[in-house]
């Protein structure tokens, strides 16, 4: 059977070709690789199903066996969170024209490179800054990159992050960092935010997470901005956009550099396959000549009144220098740029502030409705959307609570359990995990 | 009753010999001047409790300055900019070389969308299906390259060959090794190679290619010694060339206690024929995105995958997925390198690139690499028979070739790029090739195994007609696009820090204010 795949397997038309070429044989063309590497046997891999509904089976009886946070009720964050994706985000970004397309130039691709450049232009706008990257992988990267770029900025070679970051994250920053820069951790104070202590010249960056692990909004960001820029550093902080209807962006107490995931802008949790990092900085042009990543721009064409666009100071990129360029820069995330920017379109202003606004209310909320049965940490915080709670165990809590259909939260050690709300979250949904919490307990 | 007068016959004619191609022009302008005050595009659930009031030092003192519309109108703009960019599922698309630009079945999306609402932090217990899912292709990925052990974590090709970089550097340092600090590449592989391994803290030496096109084994053995790290390199090569020496480029390196990773990245004509453990090699990488199916997107998201040797097990991103005969789990390994992105990896496309290999099996991948090669054999006769076209080196190409058209620019004075932009008119792709440019006025071409023996005519009749075009009217070609969304671009500003625009608001800041 000629594949459904595989046009040219079909064996009249093989023949057809081969005879075209001059070639008896498709053997002619594999003469190059030396017999001893050739593999003598087919490869050991499972029988196929060629039938689409055969592995449409398949693959359903793989499916029927994951429980996923429709069917219980999953109040799981840390990264990945279940924010509602409006119906015109998927519709965008399941068409072929994008789903489908990679790296055409800003001609027959002009509609990848004006999405993307509206993207940029939006998170430009949630950030009041001037400048920001083409997604990169994930917010975990953009945490590695922006760091990377103040210490290149500064010539040094040394940071201070955050404590109050995820041990993912922190796991990502060590390796990443490692060859030629130290980090130093500044600590977590009792209120839930970062206390910083010791601090000089040798630092390039300070690096601020708001909200940060635990979900508090860290209060002192322009003290941070200060101290950073009083040593000939910069403050670059990580924080999640669809916190910033409400809170200020960073650029606003000083920031240098924001970086984060738009994982929370229109993308669902896709058991972590939503993720999209951003970096952003003001138009300063040495802090520009640091990006890895693409960044596109408006150009003239011929033609008035038409939007052109382009690669902006792309001698910067390994792409056009290979390793004297900046890090490297390949395919990342890029369709999930275009969908954030699909979802700022829809929310606007006025959505993207009572979002936030819903989003501190129920948590505020929820932290209530868990006090009277566990002790909720950093009460007095002000908390977006995540809040830790310490319970005598997190394991037991949480196989009690998924008896009941609920997935409680994310254990962050053998006693703290981080616990998410977003606007998906109703008020009835809280009270249950309440009332559910008072029973296990 | 029609009373029209006829100016037309039937039978309708037969078609032209290149189709009348032209792109969706929608001039659209850019979404902020479609705002206006006041209009919403999504409500959101009201809050239910009591606002929290904001201290002044947090609370966003001005709205941000998103564009507000309507929920048609936002959906509007962006199916309008859809219909001006070109996808697998509408053009040719065989002229983004190294890209492996093969079809994504569509079965394949409804899958990657079943696991939309899954948390990665759940419970190994609710998610049994899907570390199946991941189990079963790291086996699959495992046998294809003969490696012992696969993470899927990476979120892309350039990612998983960062991820190998990290663990060569892990495991030299293991075994007190950690003065080794140099990488060898080659030219033809793919930038990454280079870029990742000076990230990563290395020196990067990278070898020319010989008087036959082949990286230099001369050069190579005088690069090997004691502060020798790795080898990184494709083969074939993005020339298309297959290094039938390659095993002894590997032993070489290990001859000096350095390892050996392979890119494979151009790894679709071999499927099923040669394999990375068979030549010696420690790691290699497969990009999900390009070999297995998973949709390009624009540019992510992709995957990467990184095989290792049992030596290299140890080093391996965390979590690795187990299995004890029952049920699935997660561990991390011993000497992890650590996290490369977020959980476990980018699963729809784990999803997709899993189904893809479950409706192929052994026999079927065989088919993919040997129609991907015959495809690819069979589009080189037909434009080595343009005027002007060349494929340096007179050598065997496996899926793709780096061709030229020296010959014709000499001629014409038109260049290579203006020949893609040209060619762009009749609704296909085309791309050069990595800087720098070795093969002069380069263009790369990768058929893979899903485009019929029409769709290569075809693409090689347009490339001939905008060839004989260059030769009659160069300037015409120089002028080009005609058919597009946009006309010409000049991009001299976006190399001017006064007046570059990376975003609406310095738009706005430096050229309309």
């Amino acid at each position: 059977m000629t594949h459904p795949y595989i046009p040219n397997a079909e064996p009249g038309v093989r023949a057809e070709m081969l005879a075209a070429i001059g070639a008896s044989s498709v053997e002619e063309f594999y003469a190059d690789i030396p017999a001893d590497l050739r593999l003598a046997r087919p490869l050991d891999l499972p029988e196929p199903f060629t039938a689409e509904h055969d592995l449409v089976r398949h693959m359903k009886g793989l499916f029927d066996r994951v429980t996923d946070t429709e069917e219980a009720l999953s109040f799981l964050g840390l990264g990945c969170y279940p924010h509602y994706v409006p119906a015109v985000c998927d519709e965008v970004n399941s068409r072929s024209e994008f789903l489908t397309a990679y790296a055409g130039e800003p001609y027959e691709d002009h509609g990848r490179f004006q999405a993307l450049f509206e993207y940029v232009s939006m998170m430009g706008e949630l950030l009041e800054m001037d400048v920001v990257n083409v997604p990169t992988y994930d917010g975990f990267q953009a945490a590695g990159t922006a760091l990377r770029m103040a210490c290149r900025y500064t010539s040094r070679s040394k940071v201070l992050v955050s404590g109050a970051v995820s041990a993912d994250k922190l796991s990502k920053l060590r390796d990443f960092l490692s060859p030629d820069v130290e980090i130093a951790l500044a600590p977590v104070g009792e209120g839930g935010e970062i206390s910083v202590a010791e601090f000089d010249d040798s630092f390039a960056a300070i690096y601020l997470e708001t909200p940060n692990v635990y979900g508090v909004v860290e209060m002192r960001g322009r003290e941070l901005a200060d101290l950073a820029h009083a040593h000939g550093a910069l403050l670059v902080v990580g924080a999640d956009p669809i916190s910033l209807g409400v809170l200020a962006p960073p650029s606003s107490y000083g920031a240098d550099i924001a970086c984060g995931d738009i994982q929370s802008l229109g993308m669902h949790q896709s058991y972590g396959g939503g993720h999209a990092g951003y970096i952003a900085t003001q138009d300063h042009e040495p802090l520009v000549a640091e990006f890895p990543s693409r960044l596109f721009g408006i150009a003239p064409t011929k033609v008035p009144g038409e939007y052109g666009f382009g690669d902006v100071f792309y001698d910067r990129t390994s792409f056009a220098l290979r390793e004297e360029g900046k890090e490297w820069v390949g395919t990342a995330a890029a369709l999930w740029g275009i969908t954030a920017g699909v979802y700022l379109a829809l929310m606007g202003p006025q959505g993207m502030r009572d979002l936030g606004e819903t989003i501190l209310a129920r948590t505020r909320y929820a932290m209530d409705a868990l006090a009277g049965s566990v002790t909720v940490l950093h009460r007095d915080a002000i908390h977006f959307r995540e809040f830790a709670i310490e319970v005598p165990s997190s394991a037991a809590l949480l196989d009690g609570l998924r008896a009941r259909g609920i997935y409680g939260g994310v254990p962050l050690d053998d006693r703290t359990v981080l616990v998410c709300v977003t606007e998906r979250h109703s008020i009835t949904d809280i009270d249950r995990l309440a009332a559910a919490v008072q029973e296990v307990l | 009753m029609n009373t029209a007068e006829s100016f037309a016959e039937l039978p309708v004619a037969p078609k032209p010999p290149l189709r009348r191609f032209h792109q969706a022009r929608w001039d659209e302008p850019i979404i902020f001047e479609l705002s206006a005050p006041g209009r919403r595009g999504l409500a959101v659930p009201e809050p239910g409790a009591p606002l929290v009031e904001l201290p002044e030092t947090v609370r966003r003192a001005e709205p941000p300055k998103l564009p507000e519309m309507s929920q048609l109108h936002v959906l509007r703009h962006y199916l309008r900019l859809s219909q001006e960019n070109l996808g697998v599922d509408l053009n040719i698309d065989v002229g983004q070389g190294t890209c492996t630009m093969k079809y994504s079945p569509k079965v394949n999306d409804r899958f990657a969308a079943a696991i939309a609402e899954l948390h990665p932090l759940q419970h190994e217990e609710t998610v049994q299906g899907v570390l199946e899912i991941y189990w079963r292709l790291e086996r699959m990925l495992a046998e294809i390259s003969g490696m012992s052990r696969v993470s899927l974590q990476p979120g892309s090709g350039s990612a998983a060959i960062y991820a190998n970089i990290a663990m060569i550097r892990a495991y030299h340092a293991a075994n007190g090794e950690g003065h080794r600090d140099q990488v060898i590449t080659t030219m033809f592989s793919h930038p990454s190679n280079a870029a990742c391994a000076k990230t990563a803290g290395y020196e990067v030496i990278t070898l020319m290619p010989d008087a036959d096109g082949y990286p230099d084994i001369e050069a190579l053995r005088a690069a090997v010694g004691p502060r020798t790290a790795a080898l990184m390199i494709t083969n074939p090569e993005d020339t298309g060339i297959f290094n039938p020496r390659i095993r002894e480029f590997v032993e070489l390196v290990h001859s000096v206690g350095g390892l050996a990773c392979y890119d494979q990245a151009n790894a679709n004509g071999i499927l099923g024929i040669t394999r990375a453990r068979d030549a010696g090699f420690d790691l290699c990488h497969f990009n999900l995105h390009k070999t297995f199916s998973t949709p390009h997107a624009c540019g992510g998201p992709a995957a990467g995958a990184c095989g290792v040797s049992a030596e290299l097990e140890p080093f391996l991103p965390g979590p690795v997925v187990t299995f004890d005969g029952a049920a699935y789990g997660m561990e991390t390994p011993p000497h992890s390198i650590g996290k490369v992105r977020p959980f476990l990896g980018v699963t729809p496309n784990i999803v997709r690139a899993y189904a893809w290999i479950m409706a192929m099996g052994a026999e079927g991948l065989r088919q993919v690499a040997e129609t991907a090669v015959l495809n690819n054999n069979y589009l080189m006769h037909k434009i080595l028979q343009i005027p002007g076209a060349s494929a340096p080196w007179d050598k065997r190409r496996v899926e793709q070739v780096r061709y030229s058209w020296q010959e014709l620019s000499e001629e014409t004075g038109v260049h290579s790029e203006e020949i893609g932009v040209r060619a762009a008119d009749f609704g296909v792709h085309y791309w050069t090739s990595h800087h720098p440019y070795l093969v002069p006025e380069p263009f790369t071409l990768e058929p893979t195994e899903s485009y019929s023996k029409e769709d290569l005519d075809e693409y090689a009749a347009i490339l001939a007609h905008v060839a004989s075009e260059a030769r009659t009217d160069p300037e015409f070609v120089k002028g080009a696009p005609y058919n597009q969304s946009v006309h010409k671009i000049d991009t001299t500003s976006l190399d001017d820090p006064k007046a570059w625009a990376p975003t609406w608001r310095a738009y706005v800041r430096k050229h309309l204010s």
